[in-house]
């Protein structure tokens, strides 16, 4: 184990730690666009952010759109609890997100980057501009990227304002624009209507450092790791009820039984796997595996012992999305407050099953109905405690008739 | 007419804060031909590609509930209210923002759909707070319909059973009472995006999300022009004018009060929408009768002043273009800006102080009017001034706050009392158990009853400029109007262009008539002139209107340019029914324009009872010393800086 130089984060042995500098962009840059995405496009490489969006597919509709100016933008707004593996990425291997901007604008046209970087790590910002400002003195940024008549590209940083839902793409570009962080309509998507309405790519940090590692080591042996529709290794930033936490490299596909063994969590009743906007994973079900295919992640893993209180971890969650929900769209907005309502009714053992039915489908409503991620994932907690965890919530639930729908809510 | 600069409505610019380009995807797909097949409920149509569901559905006259989405502002997608299932997708999609780029198979009214539906209705209407009994929207609230739409027969998530907002009655023009609203942000849009005014906006997040002001200030603080565009789209009670009606009935009851009503061109055109008839039913005439059965002891007609204003506001170009030409007066300023729009006057005073001196000084039809009733009206009638009540039934909510101008009491009293918007007149006439459209027709009172088309027409975009037109062309060139233009018809200022621009050569020029002979002696200098005039409406019409004077584009050589608050002009003032479209802007219209041509005189200066008020009372003549003390004004740097 090592440990991140910006703040004490334990680390596994990350592949990022073994790619120089300089590697990845050379390679892209001795083929033309096209054939660098072949080369992204065979890995199979998908969004690191969560979503799982596939990162070639993406680069390409990006690259067909017309548009004279075009914006690769690297998504450093993470926000989701208990995630932090961008922050040990932009810390010690800043040099290859960087790098694979300059490989994403090679292949989609673009001349202007920008990393929207988390408030909270306004710290990183010296460090982030030293190595900018470096890669610039090495002729790796500018004018002629590399010795490379024609391909101009330059990397700015712009600071996020706090808010949880700028993580989701096109809220990020409204903030970007300098508008209220509200996620637009979806389509037109970004690829076609960006940033100032520009064809844009938005990735993740750790997607960008590993396009990178992609072409520097030959995407034959990323598509060699992971399973055949989640290929390739993935950042795990694990806390919680366990032995080691940290930020792990892990094959994707990996059981979660086998996470936990990694990181010394064997005793834990259960796993939110996703943060906030996750599931949370019984003790039941710890052969499932983390891949696009059947546990989705941004990476974010909370290792939850025996003596933890699911309700009032569902709780927790709900009180974030209620303090970070836009306030957009009515199912998220309204919503949120009434499933919180819910939860405390539930502890105070005020709750009735015919109410806790009522609320899961709104739940499931806002899943359907909100207008972006943060609205369709915010339910996801309580709804998978009460699939999963009946016994921890039937023991609170008001066995006798209910009393009037208008006092249950008073 | 001028390309560059955009029309209003729903085309307009792409709005910031939620942009969508069905419009230009509209656009290239009708001059490519692409065309693309979509299935909603099973029923096959072929429509442009980038069509939106909801247009699809409408154009198979499939119904979807909306709330957020209104006609004439960008898309916002925000109510979840008109969700739809398309196959194959995990989630719903909102029908309004979705355009159709794939063949797809939607579905409106799935299991899911009524669920999310219902869900969506329940969470608005739990934190709704307001009794609907006591709504000023009572029977024609969207949220209400919906709710009646979806059969909501019980709170299903609670409601709110205390306000969590006090209600900001700090305007003169618009009240406020974010307890009813459901943060559907059309009044956002239309301060943001379709006036370009931008007092209001989504202030917090989450639950907390509010609309507001700046730092939350009083409305009254902030530069909000009062243009209550707002209002009109507002689809529940949060939003509405300031009521006086209570007041105008207690001076009605007051037997010592003398009250007389005004009736701008505008409300005819629009208050039997609020009696169930169709857009652009004129009821002059029956609203006459029906003022009289209320109880107001005068019924006037605004267009007399209208006529008044034109004399005065065309005599006073005149003057500038006399002092530009003949004297070459660099001072002299042009282009001349009009002044009736009481909303583009706080527009102008907040966003373009230093254009000022180009505005107009005449004071706008309804404080002429109150100026003139409260000085010569009481004195040919031996009325004592004090016991008069002045009351201006206007489309408009600006006007409220105009006659509560500290300047605008010339005569030693307010020139106008109150304000009244055609909402409040016809919720009196309901009130006084009047069926308004059966009743009998009835003209209006003496002496100022003859009113000609030309006041009338003040009621749509370019109307103003097309009656100044029609004096200052006959006025100089001593030649009948309808010599230049057939039926006195200046059909290049109509229409709901966002901006227009017109040129007018005078080649001829006549003797100087009577009335302004003591300030021309002669027009010869005008001979060879080409008039160049202007009219735009909306003030994000206004905004590019000026920013291209700033500049020294083609508006900055224009001599006159008229400019309304009010997309449409007055018709689609912030005090008329709602609600309101552009179909529905453009049936007011076809009213108004219809009732100027049924009128025998259709020139301001061919009015005899502006003729008689100049003998009689304004001795020194149009903008003489008499007429600047009651019908001119000034203006007040307001500056768009907030303390």
């Amino acid at each position: 184990m090592t440990t991140s130089a910006a703040v004490q984060t334990t680390t596994n042995r990350l592949t990022f730690a073994a790619i120089e500098a300089g590697q990845g962009l050379n390679a892209a840059l001795k083929q033309p666009p096209a054939d660098a995405l072949r080369q992204v496009a065979f890995s199979g490489l998908r969004g690191r952010g969560g979503a799982g969006f596939s990162t070639s597919l993406k680069w390409e509709l990006a690259a067909k759109s017309a548009g004279e100016r075009k914006y690769v933008v690297c998504n450093a707004d993470e926000g989701e609890p208990g995630t932090f593996k961008d922050r040990v990425i932009l810390a010690d291997f800043a040099d290859l997100v960087f790098e694979g901007m300059t490989i994403g604008a090679w292949v989609i046209g673009a001349a202007h980057g920008i990393v929207y970087l988390r408030a909270e790590y306004t710290y990183l910002r010296p460090h982030l501009e030293a190595v900018l400002q470096r890669r610039r003195d090495a002729g790796l940024l500018g004018s002629a990227v590399a010795g490379q008549n024609g391909f101009a590209f330059d990397i700015a940083i712009r600071m996020g304002s706090g808010a949880y839902v700028c993580g989701e793409e096109t809220a990020l570009i409204e903030s970007l624009e300098g508008q209220r962080g509200e996620p637009r309509n979806r389509p037109p998507f970004p690829i076609d209507t960006g940033f100032l309405g520009n064809p844009t790519i938005v990735n993740n940090v750790e997607t960008f450092a590993w396009v990178t590692c992609i072409l520097a080591k030959g995407a034959d042996w990323f598509k060699g790791l992971g399973t055949e529709k989640s290929t390739g290794h993935k950042l795990f930033s694990v806390s919680g009820d366990c032995a080691r936490p940290g930020v792990y490299e892990l094959p994707m596909g990996i059981t979660v039984a086998e996470l936990l063994e990694e990181v010394g969590g064997e005793a834990a009743k259960a796993v939110q796997i996703g943060g906030a906007a996750g599931q949370c994973v019984p003790a039941a079900r710890f052969d499932r595996t983390i891949a696009y295919e059947d546990i989705p992640t941004g990476g974010s893993v909370i290792v939850l012992g025996p003596q933890r209180d699911l309700l009032r971890m569902s709780r927790n969650f709900l009180e974030f999305f209620l303090e970070e929900s836009c306030g957009q769209c009515t199912p998220c907005r309204e919503g949120i407050p009434k499933l919180l309502e819910g939860v405390e009714l539930l502890q105070n053992g005020r709750c009735s099953m015919t109410y806790l039915e009522e609320l899961c489908g709104l739940g499931e409503t806002m899943q359907q109905a909100s207008k972006c991620g943060l609205g369709q994932s915010a339910p996801n907690a309580l709804l998978s405690i009460v699939e999963h965890f009946q016994d921890e919530i039937l023991g609170r639930v008001v066995a006798k008739r209910p009393p009037a729908r208008r006092e249950r809510t008073a | 007419m001028d390309k560059e600069l955009q029309p209003i409505g729903s085309e307009t610019r792409a709005p910031a804060s939620q942009r969508s380009r069905t419009a230009e995807l509209l656009k290239h797909a009708k001059a490519l031909g692409k065309e693309i097949d979509v299935s909603i409920d099973g029923n096959s149509v072929t429509v442009p590609l980038g069509t939106t569901i909801l247009e699809a559905a409408r154009e198979l006259r499939i119904h979807i509930p909306t709330l957020c989405f209104h006609e004439d502002l960008c898309l916002a997608g925000v109510c979840r209210i008109c969700m739809v299932e398309i196959e194959g997708q995990r989630t719903l999609q909102s029908a309004c923002s979705y355009p159709i780029t794939a063949p797809i198979r939607v579905s409106t009214h799935t299991a899911k759909v009524r669920r999310a539906r219902r869900h969506v209705l329940d969470l608005l209407l739990a934190s709704h707070h307001g009794e609907c009994y006591i709504c000023t929207r009572n029977g024609h609230c969207e949220l209400q319909a919906l709710a009646a739409e979806y059969g909501v027969d019980l709170f299903r998530f609670g409601r709110a059973d205390r306000p969590r907002y006090a209600i900001d009655a700090s305007s003169h023009a618009v009240v406020r009472d974010m307890n009813k609203c459901i943060l559907c942000r059309r009044c956002v849009r239309t301060c943001i995006d379709l006036q370009e005014v931008g007092v209001l906006e989504a202030l917090h997040r989450g639950q907390h999300t509010k609309v507001g002001t700046f730092m939350d200030k009083p409305l009254a603080d902030v530069v909000c022009i009062n243009c209550g565009q707002c209002i009109n789209r507002c689809p529940t009670g949060a939003l509405r004018a300031n009521d006086l009606t209570d007041e105008v009935w207690e001076a009605i009851d007051d037997p010592a009060k003398h009250v007389v009503i005004q009736t701008a061109p505008s409300p005819r055109a629009g208050i039997g929408e609020c009696f169930g008839l169709e857009p652009g039913r004129p009821l002059t005439f029956q609203m006459n009768t029906a003022l009289r059965r209320c109880g107001f002891d005068r019924v006037f007609d605004t267009n007399f002043a209208a006529d008044l204003t034109i004399i005065e506001e065309g005599v006073e170009l005149l003057l500038r273009l006399q002092r530009a030409i003949v004297e070459r007066d660099p001072a002299a300023v042009l282009p001349q800006f009009t002044s009736c729009s009481p909303g583009w006057v706080k527009y102008l005073e907040h966003f373009f102080p230093d254009y000022l001196p180009h505005l107009s000084t005449a004071k706008s039809p309804q404080q002429m009017f109150g100026a003139l009733i409260k000085t010569y009206y009481a004195r040919t009638n031996r009325l004592d001034p004090k016991n008069i009540v002045t009351v201006a039934l206007m489309p408009c909510s600006a006007k409220k706050f105009e006659c509560n101008r500290p300047e605008m009491c010339a005569s030693g009293f307010k020139d106008i009392d109150y304000g009244l918007t055609t909402r409040e007149l016809a919720k009196m006439i309901r009130e006084a158990g009047i069926d308004l459209p059966k009743l009998e027709k009835s003209d209006f009172d003496n002496p100022f009853g003859t009113a000609t088309g030309s006041g009338v027409i003040f009621g749509a975009t370019g109307g103003v400029m097309e009656a100044a037109l029609r004096t200052v062309l006959e006025l100089v060139t001593g030649q009948k109007i309808e010599n230049f233009f057939a039926h006195a018809d200046i059909v290049p200022l109509r229409g709901f262009e966002g901006a227009r621009y017109a040129e007018v050569p005078i080649t001829k020029v006549g003797p100087v008539p009577a009335l302004v002979r003591h300030l021309f002696p002669d027009w010869n200098w005008l001979r060879g002139a080409t008039l160049k005039v202007g009219v735009c409406h909306g003030t994000a019409n206004a905004k590019r209107v000026m920013e291209d004077i700033r500049d020294g584009g083609r508006f900055s050589h224009c001599h006159f340019i008229e400019f309304m608050a009010c997309p449409g002009g007055c018709l689609g003032g912030g005090g008329q029914p709602t609600p309101t479209s552009p179909a529905i802007r453009a049936a007011r219209a076809k009213a108004i324009y219809s009732e100027d041509h049924a009128y025998s005189v259709r020139k301001s200066h061919e009015n005899p009872a502006i003729l008689r008020v100049y003998e009689q009372f304004l001795a020194a003549g149009p903008c003489g010393h008499e007429s600047h003390e009651l019908l001119h004004t000034a203006y007040t740097r307001r500056g768009k800086y907030i303390a």
